[in-house]
């Protein structure tokens, strides 16, 4: 692997099987007694999020801790406001203590790729405004094939503001990686801007009726909708959307029996997804943040433990 | 494997015919069935035992052990394997290695006593690995070591309890386990590392 | 004092040797090739064998950053970089800290330029108070000053709100004024749009602008600008659709007269495209932002056939920490005075489309028409000005972006070989730039 994971790019389809090796078997972690294991020990590691997260947050910093690593967190709000100190200053300042490794969040498109060529040490992009969250679509795969075996020829769907969604552009990479097939639904106005030539190059369909395409999937990945796009102009009224492109109660009939239903979280119950899809047998929302935990520790592993990330 | 060495172990891929066999595959039978008789001897019979095999070869042998006791006492054996990559020393001066499979049996090691089983013992920082994992896994009455080869050269206080064969070597040397169930025969050769071997 | 330019190609025509005493050209002679020929005795004589002269370059559209920004650029250095660049004189834009929307703001401006002596500094004023698109600046009164203001403009920003533009248009006739416009809507594109919308800013997940928000406003203000018997001036051009909107407009200019449109476009948008936004260096943030080929090719061809009238730089140097944020937050804009002859000569000359007579009607007598300045743009004739530049056609060199005389460093250029150089610069006779 690379030295670091700022998109799906910096990892190769074997690695990716090879990161869901490791995260089996720190899956198993959890349910110990003892919940640690020693391979990073010694480790400093920051979170830094200039956004808030308190789930992605939490899961690196238990990931980092069960490793026995040292784990700080750090909040930098305000970057795109203050003009005092730059990007550069704040990071170069934060890791000047002989820190191992960075976990970053930024609400910036392409911070983690920028921050990463100031520093020498290993940058886990933890969500980089609309661009990537690399964690989140491996853990995505990781449920998903724990769940189905192989995804080779496995139909995916991913559904919602793909326009503003990082867990949309880093899944159609890992998902195409693992050999699945995707098809991507959202209303015209939350396709994002020049989808037809990139979706062509990329390999993945579009389409905007969510009816015809969920009885040909094998899985469902529902995005969360951010009630502020309504007043962006993007779609009229929350009933509207629900209407064309929720997973609604009648939806879930048009499934294939044992589809699963994943979603990124936070969910807006009754927006996105019907509070019958998200507690359905069949969704596996709650197994994603306990892989979440599993597929960070064997990231935080393979970037930190091993001699490459000694500089 | 305790051999301070990166693996994975090159095999069949380093010359086959080098070197010397210094256990052929009726040499390693009756060591098995030897080791199988001594434990249940010390353990005086096959109750609350608990045989792990180390990742990676120690896993088959645990495995032929298990069944040679289940031959003797008419009833299953329960086995694991072990994979010690996270607790190993040497971490730092090695690429990341993935973790092989930790499958304990179903009712854990508790009070149990666990006969760690692995190829060949050398320096014993990888039993020392073995042993910190194991504390995290739970509270084994009693551990104990049965290993094939034992070549000597001990870097820690470690000893095993079941040797198949004490087999005095250089530093130089290498001492590689072929079995059956991965390599298509058994045998423990020796190779020199100073002849100029493909790695 | 004197100089004689002996040999060189006059806008890569006729070679000859020019000579120039107190700030005029006095004769210009067949070329001998040696120094007899004339009872002359020049203070300093130029050998411009292969070189090819051309009137001192005038650029429309100048960000000096004096007052307000003095970490980024004063008006003396940016005097520095334009000499360096040919330019015998520069339009400097009206978003400084203040803004450039009184007398005395450009009065200033114009005092600072004098004092540095190297390039004749034309302060721009803004369009409306405080460059907030409300309410008209002073313009009658920018004009009658010292500044002699006639190009007014709220670079950096639009004048979206069509009333105002329509007042502005209106306002500036009584005094043969022109407005400059940054044609992007604010609407459609607003403030946090920091590139090309298209696949890339898809894939990439930045937020961008379409060119369509440039050509709506173009189309709106030729219209005005026919409503109003006015000239209205279309700044940095980017878009193919901007140039198809131009091209009808002036044709339909022509048959009425009453009223003018010209436009400018920048070197980064004759060369630079949008795929230069993989991995994210805000070096290359710039608005309008740069665009895909397509629209490049349509510039290339707009500026051959006059449809585009002048190129401008945009010059918009940056204090370094402004520049190191992720690409949303960084300082939009890149140099360009230092390097826009190269940039033109590469792209433009390389090609064929243009010659070097070309480059002097697109950087030279072009825009000084449209700024109405009478002392550059002028023949090299006889009883003229000396406002030179002296190019090396065939020199190539690799941009070091230390080596500039501005003093920021946001140059897109750096690394790349350009083909063609300034080797000298003279303001009325005072070399400016060069050994």
């Amino acid at each position: 692997m690379t030295r670091h994971l700022l998109s799906i790019d910096d990892v190769s389809a074997a690695e990716i099987h090879e990161l869901f090796e490791t995260a089996a078997e720190m899956h198993d972690v959890q349910r110990r007694e003892v919940k640690k294991l020693p391979a990073l020990r010694g480790r400093t590691v920051i979170n830094l999020f200039f956004e808030d997260s308190t789930r992605t947050r939490s899961s690196f910093e238990i990931a980092g801790k069960w490793l026995s690593a040292d784990v700080i967190n750090l909040s930098a709000k305000g970057s795109s406001t203050s003009k005092g100190e730059s990007l550069r200053d704040t990071v170069l300042t934060v890791t000047a203590m002989g820190i191992d490794g960075l976990v970053m969040r930024h609400s910036a498109s392409g911070a983690a790729h920028q921050v990463a060529q100031w520093l020498d040490i290993p940058v886990i992009n933890a969500g980089d405004g609309m661009h990537e969250h690399p964690t989140q679509a491996l853990l995505d795969g990781y449920t998903l094939t724990r769940r189905l075996g192989t995804l080779e020829g496995k139909h995916v769907a991913i559904v919602g503001d793909l326009t503003h969604s990082r867990v949309f552009r880093s899944n159609i990479k890992s998902l195409a990686k693992l050999g699945a097939r995707v098809t991507v639904v959202a209303p015209p106005t939350l396709m994002p801007s020049g989808v037809g030539d990139w979706s062509n190059e990329a390999g993945f369909a579009t389409c905007y009726d969510l009816d015809a395409v969920l009885p040909e999937v094998d899985a469902v990945m529902m995005l969360r909708v951010q009630k502020e796009r309504m007043s962006g102009g993007y779609f009229p009224t929350a009933r509207e959307y629900t209407v064309g492109y929720g997973l609604t109660r009648p939806r879930l009939a048009l499934l294939k029996p044992g589809t699963p239903i994943l979603h990124p979280g936070p969910m807006n119950r009754g927006l996105e997804i019907a509070a019958d899809a998200a507690d359905a047998a069949d969704s596996l929302i709650l197994d994603q943040v306990s892989a979440g935990v599993a597929v960070r520790m064997a990231v935080l592993y393979h970037l930190l433990a091993g001699e490459e990330a000694l500089a | 494997m305790s051999e301070p060495t990166a693996e994975p172990d090159p095999g069949l891929s380093a010359g086959p015919d080098q070197g010397r066999v210094v256990l052929d595959a009726d040499d390693i039978a009756r060591a098995l069935t030897r080791i199988s008789h001594e434990i249940l001897e010390r353990n005086k019979g096959a109750e609350d035992l608990i045989l792990l095999g180390l990742q990676t070869r120690g896993v088959p042998l645990a495995k032929r052990i298990a069944e040679k006791i289940s031959e003797v006492e008419g009833a299953a054996i329960a086995t694991g394997s072990l994979d010690v990559t996270m607790y190993r020393d040497d971490l730092r001066s090695h690429p990341t290695r993935t973790p092989h499979r930790t499958a304990l049996p179903p009712h854990g090691i508790d009070g149990k006593t666990v006969v760690l089983v692995d190829d060949v013992l050398y320096s014993g920082r990888t039993i020392r690995a073995a042993l910190d994992a194991l504390s995290d896994l739970g509270r084994p009455a009693a551990v104990r070591l049965a290993v094939l080869v034992d070549r000597g050269h001990r870097e820690l206080p470690i000893r095993a309890d079941h040797v198949g064969k004490n087999l005095p070597t250089a530093r130089a040397e290498r001492v590689r386990l072929r079995l059956v169930e991965t390599d298509g025969l058994d045998e423990v050769r020796i190779t020199d590392t100073s002849m100029g071997e493909a790695r | 004092m004197s100089v004689v330019i002996k040999g060189a190609s006059i806008l890569g025509q006729k070679t000859a040797d020019v000579y120039v005493e107190d700030g005029v050209i006095r004769e210009i002679g067949v070329s001998t090739g040696s120094t007899s020929g004339s009872d002359h005795s020049a203070s300093e004589v130029i050998e411009a064998d292969g070189l090819v002269l051309l009137p001192g370059l005038v650029d429309l559209h100048t960000h000096l950053r004096e007052p307000g920004r003095e970490d980024a650029e004063t008006v003396l250095t940016g005097s520095q970089a334009a000499a360096a660049g040919g330019f015998t004189s520069v339009l400097a834009m009206a978003n400084t800290n203040p803004v450039t929307d009184t007398a005395e703001a450009a009065e200033r401006v114009l005092d600072l330029g004098r004092e540095a002596g190297l390039v004749d500094v034309q302060p721009v004023g803004a369009v409306t108070k405080g460059l907030a698109g409300e309410e008209l600046a002073e313009l009658g009164l920018m004009a009658r000053s010292r500044a002699r203001v006639r190009v007014f403009s709220d670079d950096g920003k639009c004048v979206g709100d069509a009333r105002v533009m329509r007042r502005a248009l209106e306002y500036v006739k009584a005094f043969g004024g022109i407005i400059s416009q940054h044609s992007q809507d604010p609407s459609l594109a607003p403030h946090a749009s920091c590139c090309h919308e298209g696949p890339i800013s898809g894939d990439l997940g930045l937020p961008g602008w379409p060119g369509v928000a440039e050509d709506v406003i173009v189309a709106r203000d030729v219209m005005l600008a026919r409503h109003t018997g006015s000239r209205v001036h279309v700044a940095h051009v980017s878009t193919a659709g901007s140039v198809e909107v131009i091209r009808w407009a002036k044709s339909q200019a022509k048959k009425d007269g009453t009223w003018e449109v010209t436009a400018e476009v920048t070197p980064h948008h004759l060369l630079l495209t949008t795929d230069l936004l993989r991995g994210y260096d805000p070096t290359y943030k710039v608005n309008p932002p740069l665009r895909p080929a397509e629209d490049v090719e349509a510039l290339r061809a707009a500026l051959a056939d006059g449809t585009i009238d002048a190129v401008a730089t945009d010059h918009a140097p940056h204090a370094r920490h402004d520049k190191e944020h992720a690409f949303v937050d960084a300082a939009f804009g890149m140099l360009g005075l230092e390097t826009a002859l190269s940039v033109v000569g590469t792209v433009m000359v390389e090609s064929g489309l243009l010659d070097w007579a070309g480059v002097a009607r697109v950087m030279s007598t072009a825009p000084a028409a449209i700024a109405g300045l009478t002392g550059h743009g002028r023949e090299i004739a006889v009883g003229e000005p000396a406002n030179l530049a002296l190019v090396d056609p065939s020199a190539a060199y690799v941009v070091d972006r230390n080596d500039s005389l501005s003093l920021a460093r946001n140059n897109p250029w750096h690394g790349r070989t350009l083909t063609g150089r300034v080797v000298g610069t003279w303001l009325r006779g005072k070399r400016t730039f060069g050994a």
